[in-house]
């Protein structure tokens, strides 16, 4: 038969391994300095353009869209057409998806500092950039299926199944996480409230994790570790079970990100039941990876490819079974909201996505620009740095977790919490997050080093922009035995609809009975909507990224409902965030739980501390916020806010709009004359006057609900 | 509308069975399938992404520069 010629695109290759070196090398950077931050607060500038809570999104977004995604797509690119023996489909749709992806990239590179963000983790950016991102995955899509139809090979390889299932759950994902309502170009609120929100946003925070971080990077550790290793995969068949069993299972397990929240106990009791089952495919792909070296362990001694990708399957494995040990409730009551859960997820991050990353430019570079890697020293030397790196940085995490976990929860004989000044308990692991930040330094040094070694390999070699090839075509032939799972992978289109199935499943069963509002979300009649000046508000507590270090969920513990409501006594219901669009439980206490923080100080505290804290709680990490004080409340977004919500069904009466602004100056002058009394002298329109009516509003509603039933039973005595 | 469709689903608490029941029945029939799939067509599967040329280094030939 004759041979079609034809060659593989590896400008675009080229171009989305620069886009991964530098975003890999800024995503860094800024992890390093808000590192710096959570131990001198100094490193904020007092500037509100670089306060942690603005400026964390930009890292993990950084990291995780710019970073490792453009590793994904140079990863993708490079493999699929060869595994597929094709071309791209189209070299425009790889460009437009290239620099589509960049400028999605750029604009959050810009919102998220300036405050523009709908709070939700890993899903920051707003409603324009969603429908961007939209737009631009499905670029990806058509043309990952384009080629996939092109095919001049008929199977398809165990690495495309990964990445069908990618491109198809992240559109999934993406779309249904999206919802929102928008109020203008840059503020939208989520189409879900409090519980439903929750649930919502962690399955999706899970599965991006699951689709975005994992199945492209198996499909990739598929592709490049028997190239590395230069002998084929372990074992195929177990490639097909892990396949199958992980994108079905995974799509389960996000309940297990709202361990004691307010979500109905049936949901996440499923959380954990599917995330113990998750060690099963995790660790057979683990397995599958770590046994392709079988007969070739002397090999690893000496290839620093092979090296950064054992590190990266090894951290694969431990992060996947310490993920299922989170789940189980009694771990989480200590790890949840704590140090704990940030190095677990950088063991998955600087360990299996950089150094699969790492490993797999090393691999890529010399060949894409014909020659040998400029210094073997140099990338023996970023192996060594990076695994010190990520060791200097778990470790301490890890002390500080437990640590910090074990200080909250405390009791001394007479029944009262030994630390009850929650600060006692962030002052103490401060040296554990000096080590920690000394850890990201290292990581990034030894980035740097590899970028320089890049280069340098790079202008040592000549670049081959089109590698030409050549490869039978494909004849249609009917299937030839060899099973069913040999058909499917001769049949794309039905694969993907498969794919889609099975990951379908999982989040109907989770989401339908929660959207069963009467039956799981208990109402509280002393619920009421935020007035205007507290919903401006809690926009300003959600621009400035409160949510980074304070959650809003105290979980039924005595230590923590001793500390966060000791008078009243109560943990958080889900009746009380019913009109919470979008919902800010938090995932990390950095700060107290603010939950029940209405009353709990005076107006004149809030103020002062907003403007030093260090003044009011001596010692404290927190940044002060001096622009609140100067910025004055955009009055003229009350309307449409107020529509919005209505819209999206919080109960403000019909036209309420039109007299929002007059209860709003009214709550703001009433607030600004008590501070008064008090030496302070405020314009009632400043910033810091809505999100201080917005903090003394935390928890209030359901003082009001014990309050009335106090009166009641006295009244009935 | 369709609120009221859902909410009117009894023992909605048995769905996470049954998509359990599915997954496991799915998981015994990849098991079957693949301890009886065919032999060569597993290595030849494996085999794949070793199948071009790109092994060892250097050995692309030149066909353009940038």
């Amino acid at each position: 038969m004759e041979l079609d010629k034809f060659s593989y695109d590896n400008k675009i290759v080229k171009a989305f391994i620069i886009a991964t070196v530098i975003f890999g090398l800024v995503g860094m950077l800024v992890g390093l300095t808000i590192a710096l931050q959570l131990v001198w607060p100094v490193f904020n500038f007092e500037f509100q353009y670089t306060t942690f809570g603005r400026i964390r999104p930009l890292h993990t977004n950084a990291v995780i869209f710019a970073f490792v995604g453009n590793a994904m797509f140079a990863g993708v690119y490079y493999s699929m057409q060869r595994l597929l023996k094709t071309r791209m489909f189209s070299d425009t749709l790889s460009w437009i998806h290239f620099w589509g992806w960049q400028l999605i990239i750029l604009s959050a590179a810009i919102t998220l500092p300036l405050g523009i963000t709908t709070s939700k983790e890993y899903a920051e950016l707003e409603w324009p950039i969603d429908i961007a991102i939209t737009l631009i995955w499905v670029v990806f899509g058509w043309n990952m299926i384009g080629t996939i139809l092109n095919r001049r090979e008929k199977h398809m390889y165990v690495a495309i199944w990964f990445y069908i299932a990618t491109f198809v759950t992240v559109a999934v994902l993406h779309l249904v996480n999206s919802f929102e309502m928008p109020v203008s170009l840059f503020k939208s609120y989520s189409w879900y409230a409090g519980v439903q929100d929750a649930l919502v946003q962690w399955w999706y925070g899970h599965n991006a994790v699951a689709f975005f971080l994992t199945t492209p990077y198996l499909g990739m550790m598929y592709y490049f570790l028997p190239k590395a290793a230069n002998r084929p995969v372990y074992s195929y068949r177990l490639s097909i079970i892990h396949f199958w069993s992980l994108i079905f299972i995974y799509i389960w397990a996000g309940p297990h990100h709202l361990l004691y929240s307010t979500l109905p106990d049936w949901a996440q009791s499923l959380g954990t039941v599917f995330s113990i089952m998750l060690i099963a495919p995790s660790w057979g792909g683990m397995l599958n990876g770590l046994m392709t070296l079988r007969g070739a362990w002397d090999r690893v001694r000496e290839d620093v490819v092979l090296k950064f990708m054992v590190v990266a399957v090894t951290a694969y494995g431990m992060a996947t079974l310490e993920g299922p040990l989170l789940s189980l409730k009694n771990v989480n009551a200590i790890a949840h909201f704590t140090d704990w859960i940030v190095a677990h997820v950088h063991i998955g991050g600087l360990g299996w996505n950089g150094f699969l990353i790492f490993g797999m430019l090393y691999w890529l570079v010399p060949r894409m620009w014909n020659t040998k890697i400029w210094s073997n020293k140099l990338a023996n030397f970023h192996f060594w740095i990076g695994t010190l790196g990520i060791i200097f940085y778990a470790l301490p995490m890890y002390i500080s977790g437990v640590t910090q976990s074990l200080m909250w929860k405390e009791f001394n004989p007479e029944g009262f919490l030994v630390y009850k000044n929650f600060l006692e308990t962030t002052v103490q692991i401060l040296p554990m997050h000096m080590l920690r930040a000394f850890g990201g330094f290292l990581y990034l040094t030894g980035a740097i080093v590899m970028t320089y070694n890049l280069v340098k390999t790079a202008y040592a070699g000549s670049f081959i922009a089109n590698e030409a090839t050549e490869a039978a075509p494909l004849v249609k032939t009917e299937s030839s035995g060899g099973g069913w799972h040999h058909w499917l992978e001769s049949k794309p289109v039905l694969f993907s609809a498969l794919a889609l199935v099975a990951i379908l499943i999982g989040g109907i069963v989770e989401m339908v009975p929660t959207f069963l509002i009467k039956s799981n979300v208990p109402t509280i009649s002393s619920v009421k909507p935020y007035t205007p000046l507290e919903l401006h508000g809690r926009d300003i507590y959600i621009r400035e990224g409160c949510v980074s270090c304070h959650s809003q969920l105290v979980r039924p513990f005595r230590s923590e409902v001793e500390r966060y409501d000791p008078l009243g006594g109560e943990y958080s219901k889900s009746g009380e965030y019913v009109y919470d669009h979008p919902f800010l439980w938090g995932s990390k206490r950095t700060g107290p739980d603010l939950h029940r923080l209405g009353g709990k100080y005076s107006d004149s505290w809030h103020y002062n501390h907003m403007l030093a804290p260090d003044a009011v709680s001596s010692g404290t990490i927190m940044p002060a916020y001096p622009w609140l004080f100067e910025q004055v409340i955009d009055k003229t977004t009350t309307a449409k806010k107020i529509k919005a919500l209505r819209t999206i069904g919080v109960p403000y009466e019909e036209d309420y709009e039109s007299r929002a602004n007059d209860d709003l100056d009214m709550q703001a002058r009433r607030m600004a004359e008590n501070l008064q009394l008090e030496g302070i002298e405020v314009e009632p329109d400043a910033e810091i006057i809505a999100l201080i009516a917005y903090l003394q509003r935390l928890g209030k509603d359901i003082k009001a609900s014990r309050s009335a039933e106090n009166n009641l039973t006295t009244g009935n005595q | 509308m369709y609120k009221n469709v859902l909410q009117q689903i009894d023992n909605v608490q048995v769905w996470p069975i049954i998509s359990f029941v599915i997954f496991f029945l799915f998981f015994l029939f990849l098991l079957w399938h693949v301890f009886t799939a065919d032999k060569s067509f597993i290595r030849y599967m494996k085999k794949l992404p070793l199948d071009d040329k790109n092994n060892s280094l250097p050995v692309n030939e030149k066909t353009s520069n940038s």
